[in-house]
């Protein structure tokens, strides 16, 4: 078993140090361009331009960035509603996920998912899903979808530390295990499910990806702040799934700043101390972490950090104009991609009524 | 035509979409080995094994949540259940995910999946096995649902179910499995969205799904010898897509409409069709639209007593002469 205590430097591992430069810089920009993302994002939340829930991923962005940075042709992602980070890590463009934020037509769903249905099947990444645990089933479905066909991939199912309360969970493990499914569950454990600490939802307070080996499932557990780490454990889970199609469950330590959502008012000094998120913030940083990390190998400068946090900056409120500017749903989108046989108006679509309103 | 039980024509349809697609997956409990709780596939784990006729633990959620995700793949799953009562514990999977990906997706997505199953009361199993959840599930945008009261529609609209690049919620039912009927040799596919016209009439339209249909046809039969009334008979078939066109004409013709249904009556699927026959047809009729659904509690065990729950032919026989 791995700790969260860190016994070596990841840098070296294989998949590490063989970066480039720019690869590593790409890391790098890919965590600042989500914070910036949802930074904007939390603004423009706060000014109306969006409904609903908006639950950030700030604090977290390596263990995104950095599962995602491994994906081959045939590896696919999916996660629960804290999705923003997965999306845009995968390659999902700031103006389709902005406008998605805004309601608006040309957003990644048309407006129709919101913050926590985010999509992008041609970059392998498959929502996005609001229901706490439901996706795990969908990600055993990728899983055995990818073996069926006889393809050399990974099916990366993303979760929360709540989420490994929920049934489906379980038989979605016994059924990748025994069917021996290339599936790696990533528990993204950051510590409270809304405002219930794990531990005041779980019986074992230190570990949840040993919850695994009732299935004969491999497992571990390690830290998320720091990206060089996530890549070192993640890869050696899709490559058990590569070449053994076994399934893998790893637990990655981390925090979230904000609330369960925006509209979580109890999050700062309620369920949880204020100088906790502090401490994160100044110690735990991922971002930070990494900055320090480049700037020691000499990759980076203070200076070429400002650019990239600006770039990063400038994009995410280029996201917004293209938001604003784009046009809503028409009302009668409200009918359409609800059946594929209607959209495309095949006979079968055209057969029958298949909505029951006047 | 060869006269074949309902499970084989059902069975015929599995064999045959297996072998033109090679992504259709029949999977489910006792599907492959066992030969199916009711042989409904049996010998399609002999003929084509493992990998097209898969045996899953009792993990509705996660089987079902699984078709669903290898769908996005291209896959094509066909997911029995044992019950269709059992869909309460994977509910979360086929009203979440099966029925919205395509929509939340904006249209990325769909979810060519068919899950099919016996939903039906009248076997004495109590009310957790006798559930009839076509309603619950019609009730969703996203999802079609189907159910066959004889071999031919089983087959027919099988058939094209697998070829649906939509979710469709299959209705099967214990009581017809070992039922006999007429089945072509050669191929053959029903739309989904088209009632059948199972006998014309011209006095009182009964319209009808699943074995319903069957009582319905019954008591069309006694109407005619006992009491000269000609009625017309509709299966639905298909409950959502919905042939409205052919359920309008037919009670402009008759003027009088009265449904028989094995769903419980509040929120049933006959009190949908009744909204809309009062909508569109008022002036047609000349009688209020009666229902003849089952008896509004959870189904009893008693074997004697319980198929007074169900619809019988004399409860319809009854309505109808109530207003002709």
């Amino acid at each position: 078993m791995e700790t969260a205590v860190k016994a070596k430097d990841y840098a070296s591992a294989p998949i590490n140090s063989k970066l480039s430069k720019e690869q590593k810089l790409d890391l790098l920009r890919g965590m600042l361009r989500i914070r910036r993302f949802e930074q904007e994002a939390l603004k423009q939340y706060n000014s109306a331009k969006m409904g609903g829930f908006l639950h950030l991923y700030i604090g977290q962005e390596s263990v995104a960035m950095g599962a995602c940075s491994l994906m081959g042709d045939n590896d696919h992602v999916i996660t629960a509603y804290r999705c923003h980070g997965h999306a845009l890590a995968v390659g999902m463009a700031m103006n389709e996920c902005m406008a998605e934020l805004f309601g608006k037509a040309t957003g990644c769903s048309k407006g129709k998912g919101g913050s926590m249905h985010f999509f992008a099947p041609d970059k392998n990444f498959w929502g996005g899903h609001g229901i706490v645990g439901g996706q795990t089933p969908l990600g055993l479905g990728l899983a055995y979808g990818l073996k069926y066909k006889g393809l050399k991939g990974a099916a990366l199912c993303f979760l929360g530390d709540g989420a490994v309360n929920q049934g489906c969970f379980y038989e979605s493990l016994n059924m990748a295990s025994l069917f021996e499914l290339p599936v790696v569950y990533i528990i993204e454990n950051n510590k409270y499910s809304m405002g219930t600490s794990l531990e005041r939802s779980s019986v074992v307070k230190d570990c949840l990806a040993q919850r695994g080996e009732a299935f004969l499932v491999d497992w571990a557990q390690a830290g998320g702040e720091d990206i060089y780490e996530v890549r070192a454990t993640v890869q050696t889970a899709i490559e058990r799934a590569h070449n053994s199609s076994k399934p893998t469950i790893l637990e990655l330590d981390t925090y979230r700043y904000y609330g369960h959502s925006v509209a979580d008012a109890n999050h700062k000094g309620g369920y949880r101390p204020n100088d906790e998120i502090e401490t994160y913030k100044k110690d735990h940083d991922p971002i930070q972490l990494f900055k320090r990390r480049l700037i020691g190998e000499g990759l980076l400068t203070e200076e070429e950090f400002e650019k990239l946090s600006e770039d990063a900056k400038t994009e995410a409120k280029a996201s917004v104009q293209y938001a604003e500017d784009s046009p809503l749903p028409e009302d009668g989108a409200i009918f359409e991609d609800v059946y594929f046989e209607v959209d495309r108006q095949t006979e079968a679509g055209r057969t029958g009524k298949h909505f029951f309103h006047d | 035509m060869a006269l074949i039980e309902y499970r084989d024509a059902l069975n015929q349809a599995f064999a045959e979409e297996i072998e033109r697609d090679s992504n259709v997956v029949l999977m489910g409990e006792e599907v492959a080995q066992y030969d199916g709780a009711y042989k409904v596939t049996k010998g399609l784990w002999k003929q084509f094994g493992d990998k097209r006729v898969v045996d899953t633990p009792i993990s509705e959620a996660a089987f079902i949540g699984m078709g669903i995700g290898a769908s996005m793949l291209g896959l094509r799953p066909v997911i029995e259940l044992m019950f269709w009562s059992f869909c309460t514990v994977a509910y979360d999977q086929i009203v979440n995910n099966a029925a919205q990906i395509r929509y939340m997706s904006g249209g990325l997505i769909n979810c060519p999946i068919v899950i099919r199953g016996p939903a039906n009361g009248g076997t004495n199993v109590g009310a957790t096995h006798s559930h009839t959840p076509e309603n619950w599930l019609a009730n969703i945008p996203g999802l079609k649902v189907v159910s066959a009261a004889t071999p031919y529609d089983a087959k027919g609209l099988m058939k094209t179910a697998i070829r649906d690049n939509d979710p469709v919620m299959f209705m099967e039912n214990t009581l017809l499995y070992g039922e006999k009927g007429e089945v072509p040799e050669e191929e053959y596919l029903i739309p989904l969205g088209k009632a059948d016209i199972k006998k014309e009439g011209k006095d009182v339209t009964l319209i009808a799904h699943g074995r319903a249909a069957l009582t319905a046809l019954k008591a069309a039969e006694l109407l005619a010898a006992e009491h000269d009334i000609d009625a017309e008979v509709i299966d639905l078939r298909s409950i959502r897509p919905l042939d409205e066109e052919t359920i309008l004409a037919s009670v402009r013709k008759t003027h009088r409409a009265v449904l028989v249904d094995e769903n419980k009556p509040f929120c049933g699927v006959s009190a949908q069709i009744a909204a809309m026959l009062q909508e569109k047809v008022f002036d047609d009729l000349d009688a209020p639209v009666l229902r003849v659904t089952s008896l509004d509690a959870p189904a009893i065990y008693s074997p004697k007593v319980e198929p007074k729950q169900l619809p019988r032919p004399q409860d319809v026989i009854a309505k109808v002469l109530s207003i002709c």
